[in-house]
């Protein structure tokens, strides 16, 4: 028994590993396409690390990407595409912004307050998505990517200033919203920075997604719908509902993964709030084979390679293009998609190859011992 | 043609391993052996699909190398694959020149070709049919037709009986006499030894990926060879006493469901399996059609049919999967039909699916969560809200103890079980949770003969303690040796009933091609109401 565990870890991390190596090695050509040192950018990049304000600015981004990825994996998981996690969450942040400048209570009260509007506008952007697929058989791919056009506009509209919209010098934002909202973080000093607070909600969200799926019984519909959609009908799972609210879900999940920000740092929305979290974090999810603790790294990694790359720029003697960094991500995800197929083939084949030794051996000494 | 010492390894397996096999001109050539035995593998390597390890393969004496199949094609090997490789909508014209438009042109020299090759061999295609309206058995003759046009001399023919009615192999054994008169090899895989030995001249048996031995038809019973081919003693599926008692457990009252897009009013069902004279009446909307019957506790109720007469709306309807237009079904006195699949399958209807990979398993999950699928909600897999994968996985090792599945452990993957393991796990855990009812479709369906065995004891052993077995099988003698009533479906109807302890395999074969109706006697006055039992009787 113990010896299938080791071959699980095996190929779990075969497929990433590999991926990380080809995605690695095609950039260092890319680099020699373009006459530069193929070994140099990583090194900088590199020893950009030991520095603390690098590291808090790192484990920050990495927690928008976690929840957002985690929106998309859950998604994933049934066989579900969700695009549009972009617009659930940029669609939540702004109405979180919004209930958050207009609405005074205590922060006990404050703080959940804004935590469900941001969930619900994400589940409602989702939802709608879910209720197309469900009863019109559209397709959500398509619905999500249409709906993050749509959140777009629809966000305009509400930054108006003769909506919510507050000019603060040629920046348009949502207005300030009131402290009692503000969630504090780990201040460690001035020239450090300050770990947002919500980070352990990112944490919180990875172990219940975990726990969900392969600990109840939900979970358990919810993989088997993805698994074989036919085998989970048989089995007994509506596929509709499972499909309605696995989107709701996701959408809520999406609707908390801008908040750490807003809530942390902004305090407003504004047209500089990061957009195209969602996008990666479709990278990020791939990268991390859908499994919670995957997911944590690949969203540290790539929240790595955005904090160290700007480094490039200003390197001595030599300056890189910090844009090396934008076509590794790509690589990485471009070399995760052939790595994982062609893992899931070998190690299916391999798994096979033992079941039939296996069996063949326990065959022979049966025989030897009936002789 | 002569193959010797073909080895072929795959991945893990050694699937065929030293087999020698002699074809003679002229001669049918029957390949014989349990699923999983490597006969589809041989054949792909005479098709020249793939390349042998070792071994050669010599036509008329010599040596030949197949890189694809267009080399073996030029060699004059043909093969009709068991799954029909025609495009429904093109006429059976198109569908022979597809492919092959040097040979004739398309049009009046390829049609006066077809004409000239179905004359000849007495098969009786129409150039000009559209291939989806024909039934199954011409559609055989069509694939056929397309390998002579191509110049074989040598045909493969992969498990052809298995999608016909009984009537419809003896047409298809006459076409096959046919073309060895007229010299050509027919190389003819099948794992029905009746068959086989009524129309083969030669018969080589596969066991375990080798050539285990010849027979010849004349000195051999079916039961010799079969045990040629098992390499052991064989069961039969033959129940002992009646169990069957008079507490109904599943009553079913003019249940009726219509074909999927029929709001539409465009969609003209095709009545799948018919043949095309029957098939042909297109008011088919109606998939199942005011179908009744009641199964008692302790009783199988076998369900006989060529497939695609409303089987898999019938299994649909019951598991819920698909919710009945109208009639209803009641299970132990109470109403279901408006009941989800869950709650179905909570208050006891076992299901074993027609289609394990698409319907019983998730091929890439480990064997313990295999067993819970189906069973999330109930012990010993779950607690309340939450899963208990201890549970599962005790139960699990218990169910492989139990049933006899052949795996190193339960975290391997459904999939690298072979296929009568991966159903014998099926069976053991819808059995674990004591069904009262239980939906057997197609239970041994690809499963080699020792797993068979044991999957219909364990039936029989449930039925004895009281359990309601609704069995489709293609198989009739599994039909006629488990059941102890046999209804006939055909076209969405059950249209006629038999008794299985007289009824012979060639009487309900024709009550399957709707030539027979109401209730079928074995004796020689002629099942009422029909004319077109009475020829079929005596061609028998």
């Amino acid at each position: 028994m113990k010896k299938f565990d080791k071959e699980r870890v095996l190929t779990a991390l075969a497929g990433p590993v590999i991926a990380l190596v080809l995605a690695i090695v095609l950039t260092s050509v890319v680099l020699l396409a373009s006459g530069k040192n193929p070994i140099q950018p990583y090194a900088l990049m590199l020893q950009q690390l030991p520095f603390s304000d690098i590291q808090v600015l790192i484990i920050n981004q990495a927690s928008l990407y976690y929840i957002a990825a985690i929106a998309v994996a859950l998604g994933f998981r049934m066989n579900l595409f969700n695009i549009g996690v972009d617009g659930q969450y940029r669609l939540a942040v702004v109405m979180t912004a919004v209930v958050g400048a207009h609405l005074a209570l205590p922060s006990v009260l404050q703080i959940p307050v804004l935590l469900i509007t941001a969930m619900a506008t994400g589940a409602f952007w989702a939802g709608i998505a879910g209720v197309l697929k469900v009863t019109r058989g559209v397709s959500e791919v398509v619905a999500t990517i249409m709906l993050n056009s749509i959140a777009t506009a629809v966000i305009g509209y509400l930054t108006l200033t003769d909506v919510f919209g507050v000019q603060v010098g040629d920046n348009v934002t949502t207005g300030t919203m009131k402290k009692s909202g503000w969630v504090p973080g780990i201040d460690l000093g001035s020239d450090v920075g300050e770990i947002y607070g919500l980070v352990f909600l990112a944490a919180l969200l990875g172990i219940a997604y975990w726990v969900v799926l392969n600990r109840t019984r939900f979970g358990f519909d919810l993989r088997a719908t993805g698994a074989s959609e036919t085998a989970a009908a048989a089995s007994g799972v509506n596929a509709k509902r499972m499909v309605l609210v696995s989107m709701l879900i996701s959408g809520a999940v999406s609707g908390l993964a801008g908040l750490p920000l807003l809530l942390g740092d902004t305090h407003t929305y504004s047209l500089s709030f990061p957009s195209g979290l969602g996008f990666t974090a479709i990278g990020i999810a791939l990268l991390g084979r859908n499994n919670p603790g995957g997911i944590a790294l690949a969203a540290l990694l790539w929240a790595f390679l955005d904090k160290a790359s700007p480094a490039l720029d200003y390197a001595t003697p030599v300056a890189y293009d910090k844009e090396i960094a934008t076509i590794m991500q790509g690589l990485i995800v471009f070399a995760v998609v052939i790595s994982y197929a062609a893992v899931q083939q070998w190690s299916l084949r391999r798994q096979q190859r033992r079941v039939g030794a296996e069996l063949a051996a326990a065959v022979n000494t049966k025989k030897e011992v009936a002789a | 043609m002569e193959l010797a010492g073909i080895t072929k390894r795959f991945p893990g397996v050694v699937a065929n391993h030293d087999i020698h096999l002699t074809v003679r001109k002229g001669t049918v050539h029957a390949l014989v052996g349990e699923n999983g035995a490597g006969k589809s593998t041989l054949m792909k390597i005479l098709y020249g699909m793939q390349k042998p390890d070792e071994g050669t393969i010599a036509i008329d004496g010599e040596q030949v190398s197949f890189a694809s199949p267009a080399d073996a094609i030029a060699r004059g090997i043909g093969m009709v694959h068991q799954h029909f490789m025609l495009a429904d909508n093109l006429t059976v014209l198109e569908n022979v020149v597809l492919g092959s438009e040097k040979l004739h042109g398309i049009g009046g020299a390829a049609r006066r070709k077809i004409k000239e090759i179905s004359d000849r061999y007495g098969l009786g295609v129409r150039p000009d049919a559209l291939v989806e309206d024909l039934g199954v058995a011409d559609r055989q003759r069509v694939e056929i037709l397309k390998v002579l046009f191509r110049g074989a001399r040598t045909l493969i023919l992969d498990e052809p009986t298995a999608v016909l009615v009984p009537q419809e192999v003896d047409a298809l054994f006459d076409n096959l006499r046919e073309l060895k008169s007229e010299g050509l090899s027919v190389i003819f895989i099948s794992h029905k030894l009746g068959e086989v030995l009524s129309v083969a001249d030669d018969i080589t048996v596969i066991r375990r990926g080798t050539t285990v031995g010849t027979a010849v038809p004349a000195e051999t019973t079916p039961r010799q060879l079969a045990e040629l081919m098992v390499g052991s003693e064989l069961p039969t599926p033959e129940t002992s006493e009646s169990t069957v008692t008079d507490r109904p457990v599943l009553e079913v009252r003019n249940l009726t469901v219509h074909a999927a897009g029929v709001s539409l009013g465009a969609e003209d069902e095709p009545a799948g399996g018919g043949l095309t004279e029957f098939a042909g009446a297109g008011e088919t909307k109606r998939v199942l059609d005011d179908v009744s019957f009641t199964i008692h506790a302790g009783e199988v109720m076998g369900i006989a049919g060529v497939e695609g007469n409303g089987q898999t709306e019938l299994i649909d309807a019951l598991i819920g999967t698909k919710h009945a237009d109208s009639g209803a079904i009641r299970f132990l006195g109470e109403d279901i039909t408006p009941w989800p699949t869950r709650r179905r399958r909570e208050s006891g209807v076992g299901y074993i699916p027609e289609d394990r990979h698409r319907q019983g398993l998730l091929l890439e999950s480990p064997l313990w969560e295999n067993r819970i699928l189906g069973h999330v909600t109930e012990k010993p897999n779950a607690r309340g809200f939450w899963l208990n994968p201890k549970g599962a996985q005790a139960d699990t090792r218990r169910i492989v103890e139990e049933y006899d599945v052949r795996t190193p452990g339960i975290d391997v993957t459904a999939a690298s079980l072979s296929g009568g393991n991966q159903q014998k796990l099926i069976v053991g855990r819808e059995m674990s949770h004591d069904p009262k009812f239980l939906i057997a479709a197609h239970p041994t369906r690809g499963v080699d003969v020792g797993a068979q065995a044991q999957i219909w004891d364990r039936i029989r052993e449930a039925r004895r303690a009281g359990l309601a077995v609704l069995l489709i099988s293609a198989d009739l003698d599994e039909l006629i040796g488990l059941s102890d009533t046999l209804r006939v479906i055909y076209d969405g109807r059950l249209v006629a009933d038999a008794d299985p302890a007289t009824i012979t395999p060639e009487e309900l074969g024709s009550a399957m091609t709707g030539a027979a109706s109401g209730h079928l006697e074995h004796e020689e006055t002629a099942p009422e109401g029909t004319d077109n039992a009475g020829p079929e009787d005596e061609a028998r």
